[in-house]
Parts: C-alpha cells; structure tokens; sequence
C-alpha cells in the first residue's frame, strides 16, 4: 500500500471529483463534432425562427429576435445538459461505471464530478454562444439585441446553475434507466414541455389562466426569467424570486442525485 | 488468518439464490480459482467481494475488512479487471491510467511513474497514446490488467480475463498475469469457466455450482479425488455386470452409447476392461482433467456459455455507442 492510499477521505473525494470531471474533459474535447451540433440548432433557432417570426411580431419594449435570446440560451443548455445524462447509461453498458463505483470515494462524489464534467461542458458551449450572440447582435443580425460586456458575464454564471440543476436531472433519469432507448424516450417526454412552457420563446404577461400555472411550476421559466434580467434587463419575476428558486432547485436535484446515484445498481 | 475470508456469504435477487452460503478462507500469496458454468454465482460472489454488491447475509473480510462496515478500506486494498471492457474507450490508454491514478489519489509524481510502470508490464508503452478504440481485444485487456495492479493492491480479482478472447490472446494474457502476479507479490482471486483456465493458474480451485461450493482443494487433489483415467467409449449394450466384476472400475456413467469409466492404471487395465465389455466401436483414455472432477461433483457439464457472446464481441458491440 502506497502511502497515496491513506490520504484524508475529504482530499479524496475532491480528488476523485476532479478525476471523473478529467475524464469528462477530455471526452468532450474529442468530440467536436458534439461542439458543433449543440451551436448549430440555437443558432438557426435565433436567424430563422426568430427572424421569420419577429418580423412580424411586436414584443413590448424590445425586437423579437433579441427577446428569444436569453430563451434559446436557455434551451441549448436545457437539451446538451438533460442529455449528458444518457453517458451514465453507456458506461453501465460495459463495466467503465464499475471501474468508477469501485474507486475509494463515495457515490455522492462521483455524482458530484459527473454534474461538474457535463455542467463544464454545457457552460462552453454557452460561451460560444454568448460571443456568437454579441456578434450577431452588433452587426444587426439580431436587431434589438446590444452586446454589453457586463451583461453577458453575469449572464454565464446564471447558466452554470441552471445546467448544474438540468444535468443533474438528466443523471437521476440515467442512474434508473438500463437502456439508451428508455433514456432518450423519458427525456424527450420532459424536455419539449419543459422548453415550451418555460416562457422562452413569449412573454409571461399576458397568459392564458389554464397556462400561467404550468408555466409557474416549470423550474426552467425562472432561469430564463434571470437570463432576461441580465442581458435585456427586463423580465417578468423579481430577480430574487428567480435566484431562490434556481437555487433552490438546484439543491432539490442535487440531493436527488445522490440518492440516485447511491441506489443505482451496477 | 485468510487475507480474505468469507463467512455464509449469501446473495438472493427475487427469490433467486445466487450465492448461497458460502464459507472460505483465502491465504496471504494464494492464486485462487472459482470456477463454475455462467450463473454459477461467480461474479455476484465478486461484486460482493469488491463491495459493489451488498450481501443478503453473511460477512466478509477482505485484508481485514468488513465488506459492508468498512467498505472504503476494502476498496484501497483490491483491484479488479472486470468481465466486460471498463476502459474508456475514447480515451488513450496513458489517460485511461491517469484517470484511474486520480481515482486513487496518486500525487502526479507517483502516479507518472507508475504509469510507466505498467505500461512496461504490459508492453504498451509504445501504443500508449493511442485511443482505446483502436486497440484489440487482447491489448484492451493487458491495459485493464496492468490498470488493476496499478495502485499497488493486496487483493487482484479477475472476472473471467479471457471470456471471449482467441486461443494466442488467451495464453498471452495468462502469461501476462503469471508475470504480473510473481513481480507484484500478491493475492489473486479469479472467475473462469475454462477448465484449462483454472487448471493453469491457479493453486486452489473451487467448483461453483448453483451458488454452492462443490468441491474445493489444488487442481492436483480435485484431479486425484476422480481417481485417475478416464477411459470413454462408444459401445450400445455393454455388459456392465462383467465390467464391474472386474473391481477395478471406481466410476460408471453410460447414457446414449457413451461409457465413461473412471479407472485407476487405465492403460494396464484396458484389455482386461474391453474384454470384459464386448463389442465396441472406439476407445479413448485420458488423465482426468478439471472437466471430469466437474462433471464428477455437479452431475452435468459446464453449460456452453458462447451464445452469450463473448468480451470482445460485447466490446465490439458497445464500441459504437460508448463515447
């Protein structure tokens, strides 16, 4: 036994958290292809979708085009972070999850490096697409929508939480699905309502009485809600009505996960 | 005191006894086999073991460890090469080491050196930063082989090393754990369904059968407890009475034309037998072998399990969709 092996159990789990986020890493870096296709879709969301549709609707106080924004910034984490958790169903297909589960640290950390090794991953991609929304927005491709350095950073760590929150509920459905398939089929039947009712692509003014409370209970409306604060600085809720239920959320799944993952059989 | 001890170590799923009520003692050095046909309660025994599983009931020690209580001491002290590939097969081979190095909380210098160190072992140096997918069955294997030895354990399980391997990988990986297991020093418990497996490797073995112990001691004493030759014929009447007479048959089994006689001496005796059976339409001796003792102790073979597929296959199969 080598004298690595008697380490404190603390500087072990963060260690075993930054070896599964490596791991991660790296696999994301090999897939560019990935990279590309989590950009593509937003973006022809904001040109097409958007620039069809905004010509001929008004949204008060801004252009269409720049109110979807924040929206399909929303939606581009929400389906690359509910998605990162069908990983967790190939590496039970072979025995890499064993070699994982097997390691000296607890399950409540190895849950921990995967939410961090896909939430990584998910916050390059906002990157990108914050910087390609700056650009489409000062050369007037996206009318309406004004780059502004400040908003745009505080815009980043709104999406850290959220896709935190998002791949966390997409481990919790891996950790219980045996198959791809079973995976694909529960995160499709959660994501469409979960986008179309989180108000990403129309105002929460002036909704239908049945609609309002779904969209309420939908936790994705508030990250949206936040992602309007900060680049167009206006939206429907209060910021810190926005931010406890982020926040709130976010803990909510996280101990989910964990029990998740505790129970999840090899 | 065994390094591993197991004490009615028992496993149910749904009213199904995988392991049943197994008791053993495994020594400090010892090369230990369980051998037994697929479903046999094998890997269930060693998930158990590797604390992946919980028991039903019963205990288990493993350097001194409780399995369930202690299960992350039991986990410093073990490694293991899984049944099917656990590598990462979008990572390089030096990555996949990395990462099992960050595991196990190596400081990066220790780690690095450690990494050089079986890769050497295993002869990958050279293929090192080549991406698992690339590699073959056998070359994936030795780098899990190597990756299990890597952080020094007291403990090596191997679950079924060559499932699915062709013959040359097959002895390759033998030769491979003989060398690995002299240079590292340490215990090693292993699952196969191969006989030659079992017989090669290991200085004890036990038969699994149907979650039980069947048999236990060195594949020389199981081999003994047969009682030498096995004479097998292909004969339709027989004449089992005369046979018998003779008193120098221990063991007799004839079903669908086939006698199989379990004789000490065979070749001195065999012309006395054959007079005394009649007419026959071939013969074939052979020094018993682990089969034998198997089919001995179970009363049936060791069920053909290649329908299932086999590592490489499932590897390949996977390949596509793992990352």
């Amino acid at each position: 036994m080598g004298r690595a092996i008697h380490a404190v159990p603390i500087r072990d789990e963060i260690g075993g958290i930054a070896a599964i986020w490596y791991r991660e890493w790296k696999v994301f870096l090999r897939e560019k292809s990935r990279i590309v296709a989590s950009i593509v879709s937003p973006i022809l969301w904001l040109l097409v979708f958007g620039g069809g549709l905004g010509r001929n609707v008004s949204i008060p106080g801004t252009e269409y085009q720049a109110f979807i924004f924040p929206g399909i910034l929303a939606q581009a984490v929400l389906f690359s972070s509910v998605f990162f958790g069908v990983y967790i169903v190939w590496d039970r297909k072979i025995d890499f999850l064993k070699e994982v589960l097997v390691a000296p640290m607890s399950r409540t950390s190895v849950f921990v490096g995967k939410v961090i090794g896909g939430a990584t991953d998910s916050v390059v991609q906002s990157l990108i697409l914050l910087v390609l929304g700056a650009i489409l927005g000062a050369t007037g491709l996206i009318p309406g929508l004004h780059p502004s350095l400040v908003r745009f950073a505080i815009a980043l760590p709104l999406l850290a939480i959220t896709t935190a929150s998002l791949v966390s509920v997409g481990l919790i459905i891996g950790a219980m699905m045996e198959s791809p398939e079973g995976f694909q089929l529960v995160s499709s039947f959660l994501l469409f309502p979960t986008f179309f009712l989180s108000g990403a692509l129309f105002p929460l003014d002036r909704l239908p009485a049945w609609l309002a409370p779904l969209v309420a209970i939908d936790p994705l409306t508030y990250s949206v809600d936040a992602l309007r604060h900060a680049i167009l600085g206006r939206a429907h809720f209060a910021l810190a009505l926005d931010l406890g239920v982020m926040g709130g959320f976010l803990a909510l799944v996280v101990w989910l996960g964990s029990v998740a993952f505790a129970r999840m059989k090899v | 005191m065994g390094i591993i001890e197991l004490e009615h170590l028992t496993k149910r799923f749904d009213g199904l006894t995988a392991v049943n009520d197994l008791t053993l003692d495994i020594a400090d050095g010892e090369f230990f086999g369980l051998l037994g046909p697929n479903g046999a309660g094998k890997t269930t025994t060693l998930l158990m073991l590797t604390t992946l599983l919980k028991p039903t009931s019963g205990t288990a020690r493993v350097n001194g460890f409780d399995l369930v209580r202690q299960a992350r001491q039991v986990r410093n002290a073990i490694g293991i090469v899984f049944q099917d590939p656990s590598s990462d097969d979008t990572l390089t081979g030096y990555e996949n080491l990395k990462l099992h190095g960050m595991l196990y909380h190596m400081p990066s210098a220790l780690r690095e050196e450690r990494i050089r160190d079986v890769l050497a072992l295993v002869d990958l140096t050279d293929r090192k930063d080549e991406i698992v997918k690339h590699y073959s069955g056998g070359m994936r294997r030795r780098l899990e082989l190597g990756r299990g030895l890597m952080h020094r354990p007291r403990v090596l399980f191997l679950d079924e090393p060559t499932l699915g391997l062709d013959p040359q990988s097959r002895e390759h990986i033998w030769t491979y754990v003989e060398r690995l297991v002299i240079e590292a020093k340490i215990t090693v418990v292993l699952t196969t369904h191969y006989m030659e497996e079992a017989d090669h490797l290991c200085g004890r073995v036990a038969i699994i059968d149907h979650g039980r112990i069947a048999a236990l001691d060195t594949p020389a004493g199981l081999k003994r407890v047969v009682g030498g030759d096995i004479i097998t014929l292909g004969v339709q009447a027989p004449d089992l009475a005369a046979v018998q007479a003779l008193g120098v048959v221990d063991e007799v089994d004839h079903k669908d034309g086939i006698l199989k006689l379990t004789v000490r001496d065979a070749k001195a005796r065999l012309p006395r037998i054959l007079q005394a059976i009649g007419a026959v339409d071939w013969v074939e001796v052979h020094p018993a072998t682990l089969e034998d003792v198997f089919i001995h102790y179970t009363g049936h073979e060791i069920r053909d399990v290649s329908e299932e597929g086999g590592w490489a296959e499932r590897s390949m199969r996977y390949r596509s969709g793992t990352r």
